[in-house]
């Protein structure tokens, strides 16, 4: 079991606050993801939940039962940390079993554990070398083995896959999800990667200068973001948001339209533009057309129109999918 | 690197080199010359060859074994000291968080002490007798006060001593310490690691590699202790804090015997190497990367 309940946490260091009442709900089993810019307090939430920092007020409930004050070994968490923080000393078998040796389990039972983590992981070659002699996406399972050999209540991710190559990070990415989902044990998960949060999450909660915006699943967020944060944070490329007069048109101080929504034609409907710079992907084309009145807008096509700087070109908006939000940035719902 | 500036490298490294080389060279030679020479100040021109009569002399001294025994007694005990009270005084340090560059600048300052000044001190104001801090510290709890150096003179040179090496164990230490990842710290936290065990699992190890090097570095300087016995003891009482470095003293410029103390010299170096070959085999595989 490994519900976790967040009720008004906040976090100050001094005057500076950081977490300004978090409410959280996180259900047994769900992976979790929490995702926002850099010093939006993402870290700092996911150590207060640890127990490596303590909490300034509110309550933190693990399946049901305070844990405010309680020593972060004792809260049955296990933690993967950004630098994965081994212990470079210790062989791998070493690393995975000290929290075991810790807890006073016996010597067989330690190394029935470890060796049957580290078959899981693809270890087993490793167990008696030292983590300098691993690569660093062998260091990564380590950690992970670290966590999962405590059979813990939920894992906690510190971005763990920051350090990686960006072909090592889409595997690992994918060996953490399925993991998670073998052993169904809740997953908090902190990253700043928008494309990992909407991949490998079953909820995201996007946080933003120590607030959370939005609380949700990927697809959620996706078709329905609360508030301009959220849509201008979501998806890839960027959503347009158009304001002014153009705004007015569709009834609200601003509108977001998401690239894969604008329909890019030489000609025909729409408005009318130059493209400023094309980028081909072949599998998809970021058009940057710049619009009179409007300014530079972002089009996805799929495929390959064969349009590049200089050429003319007609956007037509998807009218079901233009979002639009007040003049507090907060969505429009009809 | 091409083969033409590795030459270069060569002819510029030659000077030094060999500077270094004759600077070395030419006083071990003399040194060996003496040591087979009957050479004695106080009989000028009276120098004869006696092969290895000084080594036999030297070794067979029994002042040469009780200085021995004191050398190594010195060297060990200084070296526990300074690493154990310098790691505990590292960690402390680095808890402290306000004032720690005033704290840290007063720990450093026994090291820029000279040797013969801090003995000095120790001798007149702290160990007196009489007049020491220690003695009225004594007869204010109504104790008899110490004679140190009457009654405890190698564990008094091995106080003074300590204190001027802790500050270099615990600065080296205290810089290991802050180099430690605190992810480390945490991770082992999390894994239920209580203080103790996060020190003895986690710091200690991260510490083995900095205590190799003080212990190899304060070897080098301890084996050759002397302002602080000539200062305090002068070797004594009897021969109670005669350590190799102030045996040989003591032959050559009290006895005035060059050849001898020429030979002790030469015992001392091949002490050294002992010494140092021991040392690399048990803690210099620590260095290994």
């Amino acid at each position: 079991m490994g519900r976790i309940t967040l009720q008004g946490v906040r976090k100050a260091f001094g005057s500076h606050t950081v977490i300004h009442g978090a409410d959280l709900d996180i259900a047994d089993g769900s992976f979790v993801v929490f995702v926002g810019p850099s010093g939006c307090g993402k870290t700092t939430l996911l150590r207060l939940i640890a127990g490596l920092e303590d909490v300034t007020d509110g309550r933190i409930l693990i399946d049901g039962s305070n844990v405010v004050g309680v020593a972060a070994a004792k809260r049955g968490l296990s933690m993967v940390f950004q630098s994965y923080a081994l212990y470079p000393h210790m062989s791998v078998r070493g690393n995975i079993g000290f929290g075991l040796k810790m807890a006073g389990v016996a010597r067989p039972e330690i190394n029935r554990k470890v060796e049957a983590a580290a078959a899981t992981l693809n270890l087993t070659p490793y167990l008696d070398r030292k983590p300098r002699e691993l690569s660093g996406g062998q260091r990564q399972r380590v950690a992970i083995g670290r966590a999962i050999v405590r059979e813990p209540k939920a894992f906690l991710f510190d971005e763990p896959l920051s350090n990686l190559d960006a072909a090592l990070r889409v595997q690992m990415r994918l060996e953490i999800t399925t993991l998670q989902k073998q052993l169904a044990t809740t997953a908090i998960y902190v990253t700043h990667d928008q494309v990992e949060a909407m991949t490998m999450a079953d909820r995201i909660v996007v946080l933003n200068a120590g607030r959370i915006e939005q609380f949700g699943s990927p697809l959620e967020l996706y078709d329905r973001p609360d508030n301009l944060f959220v849509a201008g944070f979501i998806g890839s490329p960027r959503m347009n948001f158009i304001g002014k007069e153009m705004a007015k048109r569709y009834g609200a101080p601003t509108i977001g339209i998401r690239p894969e929504h604008l329909r890019a034609a030489r000609d025909g409907e729409g408005w009318q533009g130059v493209v400023s710079v094309a980028e081909h992907l072949g599998s998809d084309t970021f058009l940057h057309v710049d619009v009179p009145e409007i300014g530079r807008l972002t089009a996805r096509s799929v495929g390959e129109l064969g349009l590049t700087t200089g050429d003319r070109v007609r956007l037509s908006p998807d009218p079901a999918r233009i979002h639009r939000f007040d003049a507090d940035g907060r969505a429009i719902r009809s | 690197m091409t083969a033409e500036t590795r030459a270069l490298g060569r002819l510029l490294l030659g000077p030094a080199v060999a500077l270094l080389f004759v600077w070395m060279i030419v006083p071990l030679a003399m040194t060996i010359y003496f040591s087979t020479l009957h050479y004695n100040l106080l009989n000028p021109g009276m120098e004869q060859f006696v092969g290895l009569e000084n080594y036999i002399y030297f070794l067979t001294d029994p002042a040469f074994l009780a200085s021995l025994y004191n050398t190594l007694v010195l060297v060990g005990s200084v070296l526990v000291l300074t690493i154990v009270l310098g790691t505990l005084i590292a960690l402390l340090l680095d808890q402290v968080v306000v004032g720690r560059s005033i704290v840290r600048l007063m720990v450093i300052a026994p090291f820029f002490v000279m040797p013969t000044v801090s003995a000095l001190v120790w001798k007149n104001l702290l160990m007196h007798p009489v007049s020491g801090l220690f003695a009225w510290i004594a007869t204010s709890l109504g104790l008899t006060p110490i004679d140190w150096f009457a009654n405890a003179p190698l564990v008094a040179i091995i106080l003074i001593v300590a204190w001027q090496w802790l500050p270099f164990a615990t600065l080296i230490l205290l810089t290991a310490l802050q180099s430690l990842d605190e992810e480390q710290r945490e991770a082992a936290e999390m894994d239920g690691a209580g203080p103790f065990s996060s020190f003895l699992y986690v710091t200690l190890p991260h510490l083995a590699r900095p205590i190799t090097v003080v212990i190899l570095i304060e070897t080098i300087f301890l084996l050759t202790v002397f302002a602080e016995i000539f200062v305090t003891t002068g070797g004594g009482p009897g021969l109670a804090t005669t350590n190799i470095a102030f045996l040989i003293y003591a032959q050559a410029l009290i006895q005035y015997d060059v050849g001898s103390a020429s030979a002790g010299g030469m015992v001392a170096v091949v002490i050294a190497n002992i010494v140092a070959f021991f040392l690399v085999r048990i803690v210099g595989r620590n260095l290994e990367a």
